[in-house]
């Protein structure tokens, strides 16, 4: 387990400010969700974060000395097009983790798409493929771009539970861009939301509540209700959720009656 | 019973014989054509008599003496134009700076006629082995490093730095992410490269060696054997287009085969 300390990021693109001296301290083993409008400059934390992203003021520490073993799930699935699935996972892996790899296509319900090329593959299988990669690597930080965005609700409701599984388990630190306010309530032991315009932090809040969360619980509502009244000023995303927020909620209620 | 059979459909015959067979038989008619109109036999052979030469030749081991030792320069001098160009072409395509200081460079290489490479290779290493080489690779490698700058331009930045973030070893990275992306430009450099490769040498042979199928083409042109002229051309065109046909073609398709799964 590694934590990160951001220490005065800021990041410009010509004339914009994206960030803006964003400094943080990220506790190993922690579930950290960054919520905030397009644009806000979420992706390019995780890939300062990464080491992607050069072009920043500030400071990127490590709570170890060395560097940590990463896993990232990007915005774009980013399979190597002419390898199968399974050799897109063992191209990260050493070559006797087959076994591992196929372990974890079965946890993101691929089983039987091992064998297949990614073009063969749809979006939100080849999202899961990309998770199923990072979560291979077995990081020390797993950076999440919006893993489950194009996923079906009862899929991506049954690889949230995996994740926090997965997580409890190995307890990396995870730091996981989305959208969606309900999610990162839902999976998160802390929220961090980045104001437009500003791109500074506009809420860091924990959430010390034990898994599985029901959305009906009195502090889980509350935060929620903080977060959209936050969100209430944020600019209109770019693409289309593929489920709504109160779908998503009727889905967790469903998930509490089958878990 | 097969589908097509069973819905009475009429079986599409293979391009090879639809298209290219017939085109081939139209080539020869016209040059029979053209040489009856000429009506010289000497100064335009019909396909039939530069048929019967070229078996003459192949009898008395002539023929197949001058395609191996044009063959063997060939492949030498494509080998060392192969790996230089892509070396150049990929340090090119992938360093910015590289390409600022030495894209001035290539072009001038690119535009450099190969008659002058030769005539200089000559005058300076001598009429040897080494100079031919050395005139055919100088006159090639441009090629090849500008079709492989413009492959290494076009990699996959995202891939790469996805392998960068999981740690992969640079050998993975090479084997399983660049030469992939690569293998199109350089079946492609390596396509034009034999094609301008062989008639280099030809120019090569013809200017300063003592065999090979440009020095007898320049014998041939000395006693006027036009029907010798084209035997031999003819040859070793048919082995150069079976080097594509069953080499580099097969290697295509190997290569390409994952986007048409």
């Amino acid at each position: 387990m590694i934590g990160v300390r951001l220490e005065g990021i800021t990041r410009r693109f010509a004339e914009k400010t994206v960030l803006q001296d964003i400094s943080v301290a990220i506790e190993p083993g922690s579930f950290v969700t960054v919520v905030g409008p397009s644009g806000v400059g979420k992706t390019t934390l995780l890939r300062i974060i990464a080491g992607l992203d050069h072009g920043f003021e500030g400071g990127v520490a490590w709570s170890e000395d060395r560097k940590p073993k990463l896993g990232m799930v990007f915005q774009e699935p980013r399979l190597v097009p002419w390898l199968s699935v399974i050799d897109n996972l063992l191209l990260i892996a050493e070559p006797d983790a087959r076994a591992e790899a196929m372990a974890l296509l079965d946890l993101v319900e691929l089983q039987g798409s091992a064998d297949a090329l990614p073009r063969q593959l749809s979006g939100g299988m080849q999202r899961r493929a990309a998770l199923a990669r990072a979560l291979l690597a077995k990081p020390d930080l797993l950076l999440l771009d919006e893993p489950l965005i194009s996923l079906d609700s009862s899929c991506a409701e049954r690889l949230r539970a995996r994740l926090v599984a997965t997580w409890q388990a190995q307890h990396p630190t995870v730091i996981m861009v989305t959208h969606d306010l309900v999610e990162a309530v839902e999976l998160s032991s802390r929220v961090i939301a980045l104001a437009p315009e500003s791109g500074r932090i506009a809420l860091d809040r924990a959430i010390p509540l034990p898994h599985p969360r029901r959305m009906s619980d009195p502090a889980e509502a509350a935060l929620l209700g903080e977060l959209r009244d936050l969100a209430r000023d944020w600019p209109a995303p770019t693409h289309a959720p593929e489920e709504s927020e109160t779908q998503r909620e009727s889905n967790a209620g469903m998930r509490l009656l089958t878990i | 019973m097969k589908l097509a059979a069973v819905l009475d459909i009429p079986r599409q015959k293979p391009e090879w014989l639809r298209l290219k067979l017939p085109s081939f038989v139209a080539l020869l008619a016209l040059w029979q054509g053209a040489a009856m109109l000429i009506a010289d036999p000497v100064l335009f052979p019909t396909p039939w008599a530069t048929l019967e030469t070229g078996y003459q030749h192949l009898v008395t081991g002539e023929l197949l003496f001058s395609l191996t030792v044009t063959l063997a320069r060939v492949a030498v001098a494509f080998l060392f134009a192969m790996v230089l160009g892509s070396a150049i072409g990929i340090a090119l395509g992938r360093s910015q700076p590289m390409d600022a200081i030495f894209g001035g460079w290539l072009s001038i290489a690119l535009n450099m006629p190969a008659l002058v490479t030769i005539v200089l290779c000559y005058v300076w290493f001598g009429l040897s082995e080494t100079a031919a080489i050395i005139a055919v690779t100088i006159n090639k490698a441009p090629t090849v490093a500008a079709i492989m700058r413009e492959g290494a331009r076009a990699l996959d930045r995202q891939l790469i730095e996805t392998t960068q973030v999981f740690g992969v070893s640079r050998w993975k990275v090479l084997r399983y992410v660049v030469l992939p992306q690569l293998a199109p430009s350089f079946i492609a450099s390596a396509r034009a490269g034999l094609a301008l490769t062989w008639k280099i040498v030809l120019v090569v042979e013809l200017l300063g060696r003592p065999n090979g199928i440009g020095f007898q083409i320049r014998t041939f042109f000395n006693y006027f054997d036009i029907a010798g002229i084209l035997a031999y051309s003819l040859a070793f065109i048919a082995i150069v287009l079976a080097i594509e046909s069953f080499i580099l073609q097969p290697i295509e398709r190997r290569t390409g085969r994952w986007r048409t799964a």
